[in-house]
């Protein structure tokens, strides 16, 4: 059996090993007893819920312990009752990172209040959308963070099984939970009596099948139940009767990462960063036409500008910035004119976007924001369970409208219709997935009206980026050197040496090879 | 249990607190349009037809899933209500295939009823429909999917018999459909064609193929029976036309009420006049049987022609 001293034991011989590590790598700089990443890119972060992530060995448990790992679970089991832990938990005010911003602590509280006997914890690690990779990270990195959070979350609401559903794409990340899973169990932080106080926690994992819809809570439920993952209308709070009809508190990779820090440093720490009603950081994946792509973790009410250009260091090749779409399939596109909006839940739905998970892709002058809402929207279509109407049949109904507009085929009508069917689908649908599935349509309409009317009107794409409505044509400046024609894969350029080409537009695919190709004194070839 | 009291369309009424809104709505004779919902089955929100306006609530709630609160001021066919059931009854119909002139649920047919009721019409366009996939190789059913509007009644019925649970969902999203077992065809699947699943379907996607070019829904007379094969006594509507009875009818099953293929064609045998031959699967295969086969009454049969054939050759002497 594991007991407090035993976990300092461990603490104390390990760090030293842990420290001597680090300090042959030049990543790393430790201060007064903290570990952080040096790189400017870090440099201007604030990291929680990755504080280990490319510091400790994931694969191994004495490696998170002696970065305090596992000191918050046990200082709660022998100092904190059950009741204590959830007032510690509003009070911090940690919302839900999964997306809506639900605040954990009264998700805890309906669940430890309702009678019942056997309750569930789970961790909904079904990442799933498109560019976001968060969660991966924390669960490749530091594994151990989440099995904390969870059982801390166990021991709050009195559940002593967990369950964590976790994408069956991500091979390293299952890998690394299973052997977190075992090695917290052989050490005796998680099974029975943890720490002699007769508390105990088993975590399972349960491997999802790549439906984007299982990451919706009560889908996640019904599929670990063996059933068909579709979600289930709310007659019941999933607190009260979730998995298996039991009191089940569902949250996410990320919230849980919190967790324990927030026990280690105190409500009272986490507080102070972020803003007042978004308390703590957020991590983002930040990926599209930026320069530094990656993982950014920011106290929330940052604004975007902040994290795009010092953080993300702007756009790419010195393009314009146009929009960058936030929270995935069920985000919006916040326009450049808004780009000063803090992160945190309210600012961005005020805007019409969410926090969503986090994903945060940047968009520069060459995108078609048309496009992006139909790129999106099929993503939706595709993935839309099926279930209720108006998310199965209006999406694709959208997106048949979207696709004829990027085609050049759109319709005076057509932005009514969308206007219209986006109004079902928000009230009506099921489910949250449903609920927000036309968000990206709804915000581009909003804000980038003018390029919907391009391309319906004047069918041009203002972007230049929709292929059925643009041509490449070779001016007079042509010097006839032929490398257009040498790089275009369809061989549809002909023209004599030092004589001017011509593109033959029929054979055309508008790959652009010709443009590229052609030397940057010349620039004979434009697309228009 | 203790009754609350809640406003429906300005109607006040005290009902039990666990009634649902659509349940209380009923109690007012106030009807809510659902595809999905049914009083024996459990409760999906899928169709979404049922959404009201509850005053203090920006969302619309649906009335199968929502439960009525003290208070609760309710409006089943506000302006917002209206606008987006419409919305979601065309998005069905833009789907659907525009032949209700020779479809056999006309007249029963809920979606023809809603798009009577909310003066909506089929459209012409050149985007995506429902597949067309039929299954005729059932003697008894008729599966269509180009008709299916996936409310999934059929799903929760038919898993409602324990060892059963032929129809399930598959595939996601607009392609969704309806498969027995791993999407097979009614006659290689497991379905014993019981009929539940036609009984509660509100749209023509199954049918009784014994009823088809029978009668319409509005046609001739129609008489309610209880089966007499066991004990259940499941009811059954033999339809009349001409002073003919033309087909039986299975009523919706409810809980303890099987309904079975041998109940219908013992039913069938007993009341219509010209009744069609009977079919028995063998070996995943439907053949034409006799009546005798059909209603595995030869045993028994044998027996009384043997005892009558006794009593008459005693009676010679």
């Amino acid at each position: 059996m594991i007991t407090i001293e035993k976990l300092e034991q461990i603490k104390n011989y390990h760090r030293p090993f842990l420290e001597e590590r680090l300090k042959e790598s030049a990543n790393t700089t430790i201060k007064d007893g903290n570990i952080a990443l040096n790189d400017l890119y870090y440099n201007k972060q604030t990291r929680i819920a990755l504080k280990n992530c490319g510091i400790i060995n994931p694969g191994n448990i004495e490696d998170y312990i002696a970065v305090d790992g596992y000191s918050a679970l046990a200082n709660i089991l022998m100092n904190k009752s059950k009741a204590e832990v959830i007032e510690d938990m509003k009070a911090s005010n940690l919302r839900g990172r999964g997306g809506a911003g639900f605040p954990t602590g009264k998700k805890w509280e309906e669940a430890f209040k309702y009678n019942a006997d056997q309750k569930y914890m789970i961790c909904n690690a079904d990442e799933g959308d498109p560019g976001a990779f968060m969660d991966r990270s924390i669960l490749e990195n530091d594994p151990h963070s989440v099995l904390e959070g969870m059982a801390i979350g166990g021991y709050a609401v009195g559940a002593d099984q967990g369950f964590i559903y976790v994408r069956a794409e991500y091979p390293t990340a299952v890998k690394r939970l299973k052997i977190a899973i075992e090695q917290a169990k052989e050490l005796g932080v998680l099974g029975n009596n943890i720490f002699g106080t007769g508390f105990n926690f088993d975590i399972k994992l349960k491997l999802g099948s790549g439906a984007f819809v299982c990451g919706e809570g009560t889908a996640l439920i019904e599929s670990i139940e063996g059933k068909r993952g579709m979600p289930r209308t709310k007659i019941y709070r999933t607190a009260h009767k979730g998995l298996w009809q039991k009191p089940t508190i569902i949250n996410n990779v990320e919230t849980y990462a919190n967790v324990p820090v927030i026990f280690q440093k105190g409500v009272e720490w986490f507080k102070s960063i972020g803003t007042e009603k978004s308390p703590g950081t957020k991590v983002f994946s930040l990926v599209g036409k930026v320069e530094n792509a990656g993982l950014v973790e920011v106290p929330m009410g940052m604004p975007l500008r902040e994290i795009v250009y010092d953080i993300g260091g702007g756009i790419q090749n010195g393009k314009k910035f146009k929009a960058v779409q936030t929270g995935g399939p069920s985000g919006g596109c916040i326009p450049e004119h808004l780009i000063d909006t803090p992160v945190d839940f309210e600012s961005l739905g005020k805007i019409g976007s969410i926090m969503g998970s986090g994903g945060m892709v940047v968009m520069d002058e060459d995108t078609c924001m048309v496009d992006i809402a139909r790129f999106f929207l099929e993503f939706t279509v595709d993935e839309s369970c099926g279930k209720c109407i108006p998310c199965r049949e209006g999406t694709k109904r959208m997106l048949e409208i979207l696709e004829r507009i990027v085609e050049g085929k759109g319709e005076e009508q057509d932005i009514e219709t969308l206007e219209t069917l986006s109004e079902t689908i928000t009230t009506a649908s099921l489910c949250g997935l449903g609920q927000t599935a036309a968000n990206p349509v709804v915000t581009t309409l909003k804000y980038f009206r003018d390029e919907y009317e391009a391309h319906i009107k004047d069918h041009k794409c203002p972007a230049g980026s929709c292929k059925s409505l643009i041509e490449y044509f070779i001016t007079e400046k042509c010097i006839g050197c032929g490398m257009c024609a040498k790089a275009c894969p369809v061989q549809c350029i002909s023209g004599k040496p030092k004589e001017l080409h011509i593109i033959n537009k029929l054979a055309c695919i508008k790959c652009g090879a010709c443009m590229e190709a052609c030397p940057k004194k010349v620039q004979a070839v434009i697309k228009r | 249990m203790a009754n609350v009291t809640v406003t429906i369309d300005g109607q006040k009424i005290s009902v039990p607190k666990d009634l649902s809104i659509l349940e209380a709505a009923k109690l007012l004779d106030i009807e809510i349009p659902a595809l999905c919902y049914d009083p024996n089955l459990e409760v999906v929100g899928a169709c979404r037809l049922c959404i009201v306006e509850i005053e203090g609530s920006k969302k619309l709630e649906t009335s199968c899933s929502t439960k009525v609160k003290e208070g609760m001021n309710i409006f089943t066919e506000s302006e917002k209500v209206v606008r987006i059931r419409k919305g979601i009854i065309q998005l069905l119909l833009d789907s659907h295939p525009n032949d209700c002139l020779t479809c056999q649920k006309a007249g029963e047919c809920y979606l023809q009823k809603y798009a009577y009721e909310y003066n909506l019409n089929f459209r012409k366009h050149n985007s995506a429909m429902r597949p067309q996939l039929i299954d005729t190789s059932s003697p008894y059913i008729l599966k269509d999917d180009s008709k299916c509007i996936l409310c999934g009644k059929c799903v929760r019925t038919c898993a409602q018999v324990s060892d059963r649970k032929v129809l399930s969902f598959s595939d996601r999203g607009y392609d969704t459909k309806i498969i027995c077992d791993e999407d097979k065809n009614l006659e290689e699947s497991s379905c014993v064609s019981c009929n539940r699943c036609v009984s509660v379907c509100p749209v023509g996607a199954l049918i009784d193929k014994r009823q088809i070019n029978k009668l319409r829904s509005w046609e001739g007379n129609s008489l309610t029976v209880n089966c007499k094969s066991c004990q259940y006594g499941c009811e059954f509507e033999i339809k009349s036309k001409n002073n003919k009875n033309v087909a039986v009818v299975a009523k919706s099953p409810s809980n303890g009420r099987p309904l079975c293929l041998k109940g219908r064609l013992t039913t069938e045998l007993l009341y219509v006049d010209n009744p069609e031959t009977p079919y028995s699967k063998i070996d995943g295969k439907f053949v034409e049987t006799s009546w005798t086969e059909a209603l595995n009454i030869e045993d028994v049969l044998e027996k009384i022609n043997k005892l009558n054939a006794d009593k008459s050759s005693l009676g010679d002497d």
